[in-house]
């Protein structure tokens, strides 16, 4: 399941999508991130899955400063480089 | 095998007692202040329509807005999971479904076998869901049922109401209604401002037909004819599109029961 998490607003889009089938609940994200937007959290069939937290998920564009409007160009750790599995996508 | 799914959702609750593949009975009512007693209200409607008691439930799965909650509830599941498995069951052939509820919209993209594949959802606030159709309906002075005939009779597409936010909406027609701007004009404005908000969250997902509509917006035909003209596709809507969630708590009931005797059965097997 691809699961979209953010909002479309008059100044852009922002969606964090997380890809559950590729997702193996690592943590691996949740550690990178800086702005600790991500969790594990036990999705309805009881698999650990990462997500964006509830707080952030109407925020997200104050919040996560966007991965290529940003952290594309940082060698930092980031929830895109911490993933194996590729299992994150940013909209900006 | 009976399980019963409860929908707590942010304007009304539901519940809907299934047997094995078949709707016993459903009810629903007002979501009060209080989610626990809204629930317990609300199963107590469906139990009796039924003739039957809570213990006669094999499981009970809760969704929707206050599904943490419900203290009687086995299991609680997210909205969208139940979402795809109502729609799946009332229409197998859904691969999109839109569920327009009280406080949010979700978007959601799902297989023949109803699990989701992709989904969005408008959560930010309620500007792109009922509650924002309901404040139209009170400040125009129309019954809710009404609203979305009304906006079919408006000239052309009706005036704009290019705020998103319901409270600054709400002042612009004000302004309309000041200027003597007809009802139909204005609810067409803002049956159409509602629809262009959902067109962003089911771009993000995709469409692909057989499409869905659940939840009480799917009682709006001014909405929902709005979204069929942009889609290019018909809606596929039940008898009752507020039971969509509810109708797929209890379907996920059934299925985690089939799932759990099986695991006990192949555990036999093996010893």
């Amino acid at each position: 399941m691809r699961a979209n998490y953010g909002y479309a607003d008059g100044s852009g889009e922002y969606f964090i999508t997380v890809d559950t089938d590729a997702c193996d609940g690592c943590g691996d994200c949740a550690r990178a991130c800086p702005k600790g937007i991500f969790e594990i959290a036990p999705d309805d069939y009881d698999e650990p899955k990462a997500r964006v937290k509830d707080e952030h998920a109407k925020t997200l564009g104050a919040v996560c400063p966007g991965w290529h409007a940003a952290c594309a160009a940082h060698t930092g750790p980031n929830c895109h480089t911490a993933c194996a599995r590729s299992a994150i996508a940013h909209s900006w | 095998m009976i399980t019963l799914g409860v929908d707590i959702g942010s304007l009304t609750g539901k519940a809907l007692i299934l047997k094995d593949n078949e709707i016993l009975a459903w009810d629903m009512t007002l979501t009060g202040p209080d989610s626990v007693e809204t629930g317990t209200a609300v199963t107590n409607g469906a139990l009796a329509k039924a003739g039957l008691e809570l213990e006669d439930m094999d499981l009970v799965v809760s969704t929707g807005y206050g599904r943490i909650v419900i203290p009687f509830a086995h299991k609680n599941v997210s909205e969208i999971t139940c979402h795809a498995k109502g729609a799946n069951w009332f229409f197998p052939s859904a691969r999109t479904i839109l569920d327009m509820g009280g406080q949010d919209c979700k978007a959601i993209r799902c297989d023949a076998a109803g699990k989701v594949t992709d989904f969005a959802m408008n959560d930010k606030c309620a500007a792109g869901a009922g509650r924002s159709m309901g404040i139209m309906a009170e400040l125009v002075g129309v019954p809710l049922a009404d609203l979305g005939g009304l906006s079919l009779q408006a000239q052309g597409a009706g005036v704009p109401i290019s705020s998103v936010c319901v409270v600054f909406a709400r002042s612009e027609v004000l302004a309309y209604l000041r200027g003597g701007v007809s009802k139909g004009d204005i609810l067409a404005g803002a049956c159409e401002a509602l629809a262009s908000r959902v067109r962003g969250l089911l771009k993000r997902v995709g469409t692909a037909p057989d499409f869905v509509i659940s939840g009480g917006i799917a009682k709006n035909v001014g909405v929902v004819r709005r979204l069929e003209e942009s889609l290019g596709m018909k809606a596929s809507i039940c008898f009752e599109p507020q039971i969509v969630g509810a109708l797929g708590a209890a379907i996920f009931g059934r299925e985690l029961l089939a799932k759990r005797a099986a695991a006990a059965a192949g555990k036999g097997a093996a010893r």
